[in-house]
């Protein structure tokens, strides 16, 4: 009698514990992806409550995230040490979400996906990217400088290129995110310099200006005044304090360019 | 160049741009058109209301509030979250070059000039972050007379 109610009690724990690591699998997937705050921790309740815990308790920053029961005697975390934008991995969690909310994926199962979602992004080739980077320093430049700077269109969309491939392989040596960024602008800055002095570029300011489209950090900081007006003050202030020394080191990159050239 | 011409230049280089961002991002490959659309109506609000003379602050909220409608109606339609429409579709607002060029004046020594454009960047920030709080409320009040009919029914 005693053996089949502890038994009963582990096999409730064994769920538990498979429902609280799906929830913060998901989770940190999706704040290492980029996702807004409230959808996080809607997602991770959502998930919960559909695997029959209505009392879920969830604290979410996007250096780590807890999730615990109310009245249990469990509560986890998890760290979460990368933080990109990567849209696709936000879109599949949310569908797998719907789908276990329908109840046509077990818990199992989602926790399966979830793990096969985290290791393998499914993401563009790199030369597609690469091409992207291309498109996104000419196209940006012609229209934030507003004067239809036809010359500099092709050089910039090539620099801007070199500065992206610069970020993306540095990356993948180093941790440091902000250093790669640096390099990434020197270059950008070294080469813009040469493209003038060589006359394959008319005016150095938009050639930079495009160049560092790919890089500055005007997504992540416009986001991070949304999560703070929606009320997340810690996520908000984190994220724009990311943002801003991003923007330092891009600016510190081209300021050495300016200080060795000029 | 003539203002059409303009039109046609602006229009086609905010939707290629807009896809082009979305692609280094990683968008689902479904929702790039959306995402171009998106960053296209949003900018050609911004665009035509800066040239006829709005400021910027103005031109900022109205253009990321149609982005955000255009972002919501999108993810209705196509079952996606909001936030893969919008992501993409603020980078022609966001103010990268206001940042390179307040830098540029920081590196050379002028600071005044580096303090108003650092406080620029703050308010078009602010601004596009308050058209995007404008459009959650739209999309609250909407659902809530939503559930009110269904209530009535």
């Amino acid at each position: 009698m005693r053996d089949a109610r502890t038994m009963v009690a582990e096999m409730a724990s064994e769920r538990n514990r498979l429902v609280i690591d799906t929830c913060l699998l998901a989770g940190r997937i999706m704040i290492e992806s980029g996702s807004e705050m409230y959808r996080v921790e809607d997602t991770i309740t959502r998930i919960a409550r559909n695997a029959g815990i209505d009392n879920s308790v969830v604290y979410t920053t996007p250096t780590g995230l807890f999730f615990s029961i109310k009245g249990a005697a469990v509560s986890e975390l998890r760290q979460i040490t990368s933080r990109t934008i990567n849209l696709e991995k936000v879109q599949q969690v949310n569908t797998l979400s719907r789908q276990f909310a329908d109840k046509k994926i077990s818990l199992r199962k989602l926790h399966d996906t979830l793990e096969h979602i985290d290791q393998n992004t499914l993401s563009f080739p790199i030369w597609l990217q690469w091409i992207a980077a291309m498109v996104v320093s000419a196209m940006m430049m012609i229209l934030f400088v507003g004067v239809y700077d036809w010359a500099d269109f092709v050089i910039t969309g090539i620099i801007g290129g070199c500065g992206f491939l610069a970020n993306y392989y540095i990356n993948i040596w180093t941790r440091v995110k902000f250093l790669s960024e640096l390099i990434a602008s020197l270059i950008v800055g070294t080469l813009a310099v040469l493209a003038v002095r060589f006359h394959l570029g008319l005016d150095m300011n938009n050639v930079l200006i495009g160049g560092i489209m790919p890089l500055v950090p005007g997504v992540p900081l416009t986001n991070s005044l949304r999560d703070m007006f929606a009320g997340h003050l810690l996520t908000g202030s984190m994220r724009a304090l990311e943002a801003i020394l991003t923007a330092c080191a891009i600016g510190a990159g081209i300021g050495l360019v300016f200080r060795i050239f000029f | 160049m003539t203002i059409w011409m303009e039109l046609v230049v602006q229009t086609a280089f905010s939707y290629i741009g807009t896809i082009a961002f979305a692609i280094m991002i990683n968008i689902p490959r479904r929702a790039l058109n959306a995402c171009g659309i998106c960053g296209m109506m949003g900018w050609l609000t911004f665009w035509l209301l800066y040239r006829v003379g709005s400021g910027r602050m103005v031109a900022n909220v109205l253009g990321s509030l149609i982005l955000g409608i255009m972002g919501l109606y999108f993810a209705r339609k196509k079952k996606m979250p909001a936030i893969l429409f919008n992501i993409p579709g603020i980078v022609p607002l966001v103010p990268g070059a206001t940042a390179y060029q307040a830098v540029y004046e920081m590196v050379l020594g002028s600071v005044n000039k580096a303090i108003i454009y650092s406080v620029r960047i703050l308010l078009v920030a602010g601004g596009i972050a308050v058209g995007f709080m404008l459009t959650s409320l739209l999309s609250e009040i909407m659902t809530k007379i939503r559930q009110h009919r269904m209530t009535i029914k």
